[in-house]
């Protein structure tokens, strides 16, 4: 964000205003001149589709604001009329409603490259942090938001989550009080819920300036968790590199986007939402959104109600302490190869606990359900400190040039090895 | 390889764990049956609309009510196709209570095309009172609200093909799901045996039989027939502007595929001359 | 060597332009939905009808009706005022019409005019102002039994809106 660039405006007028508020200078040097490292893969296109869909969230957002009653007898008839009578209505709903999830999915995946690339290392402790704040807003948001259609499933849904802060000990039940407005979920949650739903994406956006900020000054990671040492021979300028790059894979995930918004709208969603929310019935079988399930499945494993509560923030803080948890020198699991197959067993645990967040919680499923929980605190609390101290990584490359260099000279003989 | 067949390893013994356990679902799975607005190209059946419409008028109406259904919408484009003259004709028909007028009493008078379906019942209470204690839920989106347990691997598959139909399986399943009960089942007084209702006893009584409702273009008047109609005419209730979101895909798709091919060339030129 | 280059750069280009052109057609049709929402929606626009039973209007009445969210004003006028109205030289008017056209004949009676000011949207006072008609209160314009504008700012006369009668006694707006 500083220093990349000696940008001069041309003519006049602009560099009057230039030389009073310097943002053509600050735009150029961070989004056309700063140095991207050049072996980067397409996984690094994924901050860039998150902030693209944070954008798309923030503008259908605000358009079925527009339209939309946060009043608990109209509510669930309003998105029915945003979904019937308003034009386009059912296209920008379902973009809002999918996009969440894209999101979501999107933001796994840029999580999940910087756990096996080592980005939370240093000099980037706080960009991860920050991250890991980004994180907990877009759950807060998300699980808001899933409370304004006002089903069932919002409902429950809001009524089990809130819930879970009765578990503090003394204080628990009037915080929750205090959540609900009342004695139960009822309007003024869902008035105060629509509130912060609107106001905490524009909080997500000042983190995001914070996050991008934080990896313009120390400079991006890359593949091989290398420094850059010389930007002439590591890099390549921003523009047109990564931005061509990081459009070709925005288009390419609309694509996938789209898959969902236009022919399996409601596969993500569960069909007990388009049941009116009713506080007399509780639905068989709650389940939060997928991407809380992980989650669920831990805050279930255990069988002590706070110790559960505790399991399921603890799940989501340990990711805050990951750069001093990781003893490692070395940055990317390409040259550690024992964390490298611990990594993919955690990347499977967590998928088995989000199966296992979806099954009913009873006879097996809850076995499985602790050995997995288990095992996602053992590895952040045991094996990655420990694997750090035994493990013996590849020698690395002396810098980016050379290991695209070495790679190149293997692609030559070996094509589909190509990186 | 190796972390490939731990992947595995620990993705099947996850799934062993899992698999003893089966879910206190009851009620039989519903069967797919084959819809015209199934799939990328799939629209409604205007003839299949408007003989769900007929049913869903003189069977269904008499206990459940659809409030977001509009008289206009009967009108309206990728609906059963009726002419604004028609939905206006069939408004008309039906009483709706309006006012207060200027001496402050609520007034009746015949339905118009910015009235939503009359409800058959004042209140949820009176409509449990006229039905043994059973709530007939509303009809408007309940395509959607209904789906049944279909478990792993089909939850995935579904998204690969798009299946979405399985609110309609179930309603047509449930429909013609009267059956004789099993040997040794006690039905409760007031309730009826259907195979595909959660816990098997359900208060509504059998609503369709062969011959009930007069087709007039020749499709066959079996309970079977009425059945997929009705659950067709529910689905889009529920969905009405499904036709134009599947069109509106299929150029989204066309559209992306082709900018998403230049982008790759354009990306490719771009980087030509760095190793990368 | 020098015909290889500029074949080169013509297809780079070629392929820079139609992306960019693509791309641009791409933001247009996104933001297309998002316009569009703006717009009346379906169950405000089937809202456009509205019935009105004249027999409790007596004569010399004005009653205030609502049809899409705005007021329509029905004034049952006596003999003098349509004689009133009708015996006015077109040159003294800002926006010339007869007040044959602005009624339904066999109901001349009857008018029915939407009442918002059209100078800037106020809803003018009945029975006020030197022509019988309409005083607004924002500005100062007057309208004559007819709601034809006779005293400025307002450039135009109230608008007549669609209606029919449907019977002696009832109108349908719209």
């Amino acid at each position: 964000m500083e220093g990349h660039s000696t940008y001069q405006p041309q003519g006049k007028v602009a560099r009057w205003f230039e030389s009073r508020l310097p943002i053509m200078g600050l735009l150029h040097s961070s989004a056309v001149a700063y140095p991207t490292p050049k072996n980067l893969n397409y996984l690094w296109t994924f901050g860039a589709i998150l902030t693209f869909m944070l954008g798309c969230q923030i503008v259908s957002g605000i358009v079925l604001a527009m339209h939309y009653t946060a009043y608990a007898p109209v509510s669930f008839a309003r998105v029915e009329h945003i979904m019937r009578d308003v034009s386009y209505g059912w296209l920008i709903r379902y973009i809002h409603a999918n996009g969440a999830s894209m999101f979501f999915i999107a933001v796994y995946i840029h999580m999940f490259r910087g756990m096996y690339y080592g980005s939370y290392k240093a000099p980037r402790e706080v960009l991860w942090i920050l991250g890991v704040i980004i994180y907990l807003l877009m759950m807060a948001t998300a699980f808001m938001g899933y409370v304004l259609p006002w089903g069932q499933m919002s409902f429950w849904g809001a009524t089990v989550i809130t819930n879970l802060f009765s578990a503090i000990p003394g204080i628990g039940e009037t915080i929750v009080q205090w959540l609900w407005g009342g004695y139960s979920v009822g309007d003024p949650t869902l008035n105060r819920f629509f509130s912060l739903h609107y106001l905490l994406p524009f909080m997500i956006a000042g983190v995001v300036v914070l996050h991008i900020w934080a990896l313009h000054h120390v400079g991006q990671n890359n593949p091989d968790g290398l420094d850059v040492k010389s930007v002439a021979k590591d890099t390549v300028p921003f523009t047109p590199y990564a931005t061509i790059k990081d459009i070709f894979a925005m288009v390419v995930f609309l694509l996938f986007f789209s898959w969902f918004i236009f022919y399996i709208p409601n596969y993500l969603g569960h069909s007990d939402n388009y049941i009116p929310a009713n506080p007399l019935a509780t639905p068989a079988h709650i389940v939060p959104e997928w991407y809380f399930l992980p989650f669920y499945a831990i805050l279930r494993s255990i069988p002590d109600k706070l110790g559960g509560v505790l399991a399921m923030f603890g799940a989501i803080a340990v990711l805050a302490f990951l750069p001093w948890l990781d003893t490692s020198k070395v940055r990317s699991a390409r040259y550690r190869p024992l964390f490298r197959q611990f990594f993919w067993i955690f990347a499977v645990v967590s998928v088995g606990l989000g199966y296992l967040g979806s099954q009913p919680a009873e006879g097996g499923y809850v076995i499985a359900s602790r050995i997995l929980t288990a095992y996602y605190f053992i590895h952040f609390l045991v094996i990655l400190p420990l694997l750090g101290l035994f493990e013996r990584p590849k020698p690395l490359p002396a810098s980016i040039a050379d290991a695209v260099l070495a790679r190149g000279a293997k692609g030559a003989t070996a094509p589909h090895a190509k990186a | 390889m190796i972390n490939r067949s731990i992947l595995f390893g620990a993705l099947a013994s996850a799934l062993l764990l899992a698999a003893p356990v089966k879910a206190a679902e009851g009620g039989d799975r519903p069967h797919r049956e084959s819809w015209s607005f199934a799939g990328p190209f799939g629209t409604y059946d205007q003839g299949q609309l408007q003989r769900g419409f007929k049913v869903f008028r003189e069977v269904c109406a008499s206990c459940h009510s659809a409030n977001f259904l509009y008289f206009r919408n009967l009108a309206q484009e990728g609906g059963p196709g009726f002419s604004e003259a028609q939905a206006k004709a069939v408004a008309s028909e039906y009483q709706i209570t309006d006012g207060p007028n200027d001496q402050g009493e609520m007034f009746q008078r015949p339905g118009r095309l910015s009235d939503h379906w009359p409800a058959p019942f004042p209140n949820e209470q009176a409509a449990r009172v006229a039905n043994g204690g059973a709530y007939p839920p509303d009809f408007s989106v309940l395509a959607k609200a209904r789906s049944y347990h279909i478990g792993f691997p089909g939850f995935i598959t579904d998204a690969f093909i798009q299946y979405q139909e399985h609110g309609v399986d179930y309603i047509h399943a449930l429909l013609t799901g009267y059956v004789e009960p099993p040997a040794g089942t006690t039905v409760q007084p007031g309730l009826h045996y259907n195979k595909y209702f959660p816990g098997h006893q359900i208060a509504m009584p059998k609503p369709l039989s062969d011959g009930q409702v007069e087709y007039t273009d020749g499709t066959p008047q079996t309970e079977d027939q009425y059945s997929r109609d009705v659950s067709a005419f529910m689905m889009w209730m529920a969905e009405p502007h499904l036709d134009a979101r599947k069109r509106m895909g299929f150029q989204v798709f066309i559209f992306l595929i082709l900018l998403s091919g230049l982008l790759y060339f354009t990306k490719k030129k771009v980087w030509k001359n760095v190793s990368h | 060597m020098a015909h290889a280059e500029t074949s080169g750069t013509t297809r780079r280009d070629f392929i820079y332009i139609a992306t960019g052109a693509v791309g641009a057609v791409g933001v247009a049709g996104m933001v297309w939905p998002f316009v569009s929402q703006l717009q009346p929606d379906q169950s405000v626009l089937a809202l456009s009808t509205t019935e009105v039973d004249l027999s409790p209007i007596a004569e010399g009445q004005i009653v205030t009706v609502q049809w899409r969210g705005k007021p329509i004003f029905i004034f049952n006028r006596a003999p003098k005022d349509v004689e009133a109205a009708r015996a006015v030289p077109m040159s003294q008017l800002i926006d010339p019409q007869p007040d044959q056209d602005r009624v339904k004949s066999g109901h001349e009676n009857f008018l029915v005019v939407v009442g918002i000011c059209t100078h800037l949207g106020c809803v003018p006072l009945g029975h006020q102002g030197n022509y019988d008609g309409w005083f607004c209160p924002c500005h100062g314009s007057q309208y004559d039994s007819s709601g034809r504008v006779r005293v400025g700012p307002a450039p135009l006369n109230l608008p007549v809106p669609p209606y029919t009668f449907t019977s002696d006694t009832k109108i349908v707006i719209g």
